[in-house]
């Protein structure tokens, strides 16, 4: 009896289903909902370890919005719209040209740029930091000796630094995106081209016409992915100044995050500032979104 | 049938390895210390520096060999800075995981002394033999009267002459008693040699914190209240300032501060003629700058004004023992052992190369053998001479933001791209930290 009991249970359509997707729900619930629901409630919290809290209302809010989340929000701003500059159209064109039958040893550059997606950030950014040192000797700094600029100071000028993290980030991403528009490349259908060709369209009408607006489903992607990775940067900015970021030069907003929360042990804080980087990826996606139309029903 | 078995056998090992994916870590290390079979007892240490831990090694054997009867087993992580501090906390704020014995920096240790205190009292190991330490170096660990960490050492700071320079300028560096005489030197040697005085960290708080500790000014006074922007602080960093741009004896230093590669380069050749720092940076001469050998020479620090001490004790790790350590006794005794002990502390002199806060052992031979690299001075005689004017800085719950403002924001703005005057930078920095009070 107990055993057929066991058995219609399993067998039950009702129950079932339950049972087959409660490891992915528990997954969900434990380690997304639980601590995403806590983070909210720690931000109107005072956190003094995680036996003894009190709730201080907005307070953590307030403190927050001071001078240096804003040189947070404008770093990681200027950061990511400099990445989406160089992350879309020069995968773009390394995949066109890699597609193309003339360019010989194809395989060999497509490895080569790729390769560097393979390396941890800290890994590369050890060797750009090293690269990019201050002493007059350093790798980057002996070569524009030789054309006569003088040796720069990096790591500690707002514009040099945010450009090594844009490099960084660029030599990183490039391949991997490299990747996404070859393989929306190859799906282009080569009927298009041929009749295109046929109507007297030269190499650059082809591509305007046909190829971007064909890969225009890849470049939302990278695009809508470019956003929250440019939002989210953390490492890019922790190999050049991992301990002290003079003046707030590549203190980005989870930077900030992990500053208020960890080196200075404000738990509450750092949540509310979590969250409040959430609501702005969320905006900002949402209206990039809208704006290139994803939610309307596809027109055929 | 036989269906029914397996659908149901696969969903239990599904569900199980889900469940045990998130208690997997808890059970392993409530399980770790206790149930041992053999007689040695298992106590783990984190730290953040390689240095500490081959010390740590070789005092557990040391351990064992003397006591015999109470063997230890002494498993110690090495983790980044910044990465060991955050797990520490987490560990200690969940109740889970911490090791029973802990290397926390001071620039951190204001962060484990909030709330409910997870570290423990170690004033039984430490009150018996008080006396024969340098207080200050206590009382830097300590809140309300309770210790809950152990330094290496006292950090005292120093200025490093580089005597060949000092020798071609012609000033004799004994001389110099106070900072006037300093940029007065400075002075000659950047008119003999071409080579600066000294360099400023401007990604760091050296040598301004010394400074200021040392005219009896601070970043927060003995209550915790922020006084960085007094008049002595601002004097003070209008001076450095005045130093770079105006006397024009020292330059923003390169890399930024003294851990950084660029810097070693450039003091291992000979560009500056001296350097103030805390003894504990001689292991960064010995082993980043070889090529001043014999060139270097330790003196007090000048001071500003008559009533000023001649040193400031700087940077530290505070050992602690955690309550979540299920052998906090023994833990204590080895910590007693490893850092309060007489032997010890010679022991830190020779394999770390630190100033031991046991001032009865700077008179031990083994510390008064002069040092080739030193200019074979009897480097302690320098520090014996000036063993009750080394004072620590207050401590207190807004220390790790204090100096995380002053290195990053406050150096950098009023030395480096003048963006701000001394007098902004201060304030700003100061105004922000009073904001941060509750």
């Amino acid at each position: 009896m107990a055993n057929f009991s066991f058995k219609g249970f399993l067998y039950s359509q009702k129950v079932a289903p339950y049972l087959f997707v409660s490891p992915f729900v528990l997954t969900f619930l434990i380690f997304f909902l639980y601590p995403t629901a806590s983070t909210i409630t720690m931000s109107f919290q005072e956190v003094q370890g995680l036996t003894s809290t009190k709730f201080i209302g907005l307070d953590n809010y307030r403190r927050m919005f001071d001078e240096h989340f804003f040189n947070a929000l404008k770093t990681n701003t200027i950061y990511t719209l400099l990445s989406l500059m160089l992350l879309i159209p020069v995968p773009i064109l390394f995949a066109v040209f890699l597609n193309s039958k003339w360019i010989k040893g194809r395989t060999l550059f497509k490895s080569v740029i790729f390769i560097p997606a393979l390396t941890s950030v800290i890994v590369a950014g050890v060797s750009f930091r090293l690269m990019f040192g201050e002493a007059d000797t350093a790798l980057i700094n002996s070569v524009i000796g030789k054309l006569g600029i003088s040796p720069q100071n990096w790591i500690l000028n707002y514009g040099t630094g945010m450009m090594l993290m844009v490099i960084l980030n660029t030599w990183r991403v490039a391949g991997i995106n490299m990747v996404y528009y070859l393989a929306g490349l190859q799906s282009i259908p080569e009927e298009l081209y041929e009749s295109a060709e046929m109507d007297g369209a030269n190499g650059f009408t082809r591509f305007y016409w046909i190829t971007l607006p064909l890969l225009k489903p890849i470049i939302i992607y990278t695009l809508t992915i470019g956003i929250f990775e440019g939002y989210r940067m953390f490492g890019e900015s922790y190999v050049f100044w991992n301990e002290g970021m003079p003046g707030d030069i590549g203190l980005t907003i989870v930077r900030f995050i992990y500053q208020q929360a960890f080196q200075r042990n404000d738990m509450g804080m750092g949540s509310a500032i979590g969250i409040t980087l959430l609501l702005i990826v969320l905006t900002v996606n949402m209206v990039q979104l809208k704006l290139f139309g994803l939610f309307k029903k596809e027109e055929d | 049938m036989k269906k029914a078995s397996v659908t149901a056998v696969a969903s239990m090992l599904l569900l199980a390895s889900v469940l045990s994916g998130c208690s997997g870590d808890g059970t392993e290390s409530s399980t770790g210390g206790s149930s041992d079979s053999s007689k040695a007892v298992k106590l783990s240490l984190w730290t953040f520096q390689d240095l500490h831990k081959k010390y740590y090694e070789k005092t557990a054997e040391l351990w064992n060999q003397s006591h015999p009867d109470q063997p230890i087993e002494l498993s110690i992580d090495t983790y980044p800075n910044a990465e060991m501090h955050n797990k520490l906390l987490i560990a200690l704020q969940s109740g889970v995981g911490a090791p029973d014995i802990a290397d926390i920096n001071i620039n951190f240790f204001q962060n484990f002394l909030k709330g409910d205190i997870q570290l423990v009292e170690l004033n039984k190991i430490i009150e018996p033999e008080k006396d024969k330490f340098i207080q200050s170096r206590f009382d830097i660990y300590s809140k309300g009267g309770k210790y809950y960490g152990i330094d290496f050492h006292v950090g005292a700071t120093v200025v490093y002459y580089n005597k060949e320079l000092m020798d071609k300028a012609g000033v004799n560096v004994d001389n110099i008693k106070t900072w006037a005489d300093y940029i007065e030197a400075g002075k000659k040697v950047v008119a003999a040699t071409g080579k600066t005085m000294t360099a400023f960290e401007v990604t760091g708080q050296r040598p301004f914190w010394p400074m200021i500790v040392q005219r009896g000014s601070d970043y927060l006074d003995e209550k915790g209240n922020v006084i960085l922007d007094n008049e002595v602080n601002v004097k003070t960093l209008q001076a450095m300032k005045d130093m770079i741009y105006k006397d024009k004896i020292a330059v923003p230093m390169p890399g930024g501060n003294t851990g950084a590669e660029e810097f070693f380069t450039y003091m291992n050749k000979g560009e500056a003629a001296s350097l103030i720092m805390p003894m504990w940076y001689m292991s960064r001469f010995l082993e980043y700058m070889p090529d001043l050998k014999g060139k270097i020479v330790v003196r007090p620090m000048p001071v500003w004004e008559q009533g000023n001490v001649r040193s400031a004790g700087m940077g530290g790790t505070g050992t602690a023992v955690t309550k979540q350590s299920k052998n906090q006794e023994l833990a204590m005794k080895f910590l007693a052992y490893a850092k309060l002990s007489k032997e010890s502390n010679i022991r830190i002199w020779q394999e770390l190369k630190f100033d031991p806060i046991r001032w009865d052992v700077w008179n031990d031979p083994e510390l008064q053998k002069p040092d080739p690299y030193f200019n074979n001075e009897k480097i302690f005689n320098v520090l014996l001479d000036m063993k009750d004017e080394i004072k620590s800085p207050n401590m207190s719950e807004l220390s790790s933001a204090s100096q995380d403002l002053v290195n990053s924001n406050v150096m950098f703005k009023s030395l480096k791209d003048q963006s701000q005057t001394p007098e902004q930078a201060l304030k700003a920095a100061a105004d922000e930290l009073r904001k941060q009070k509750k």
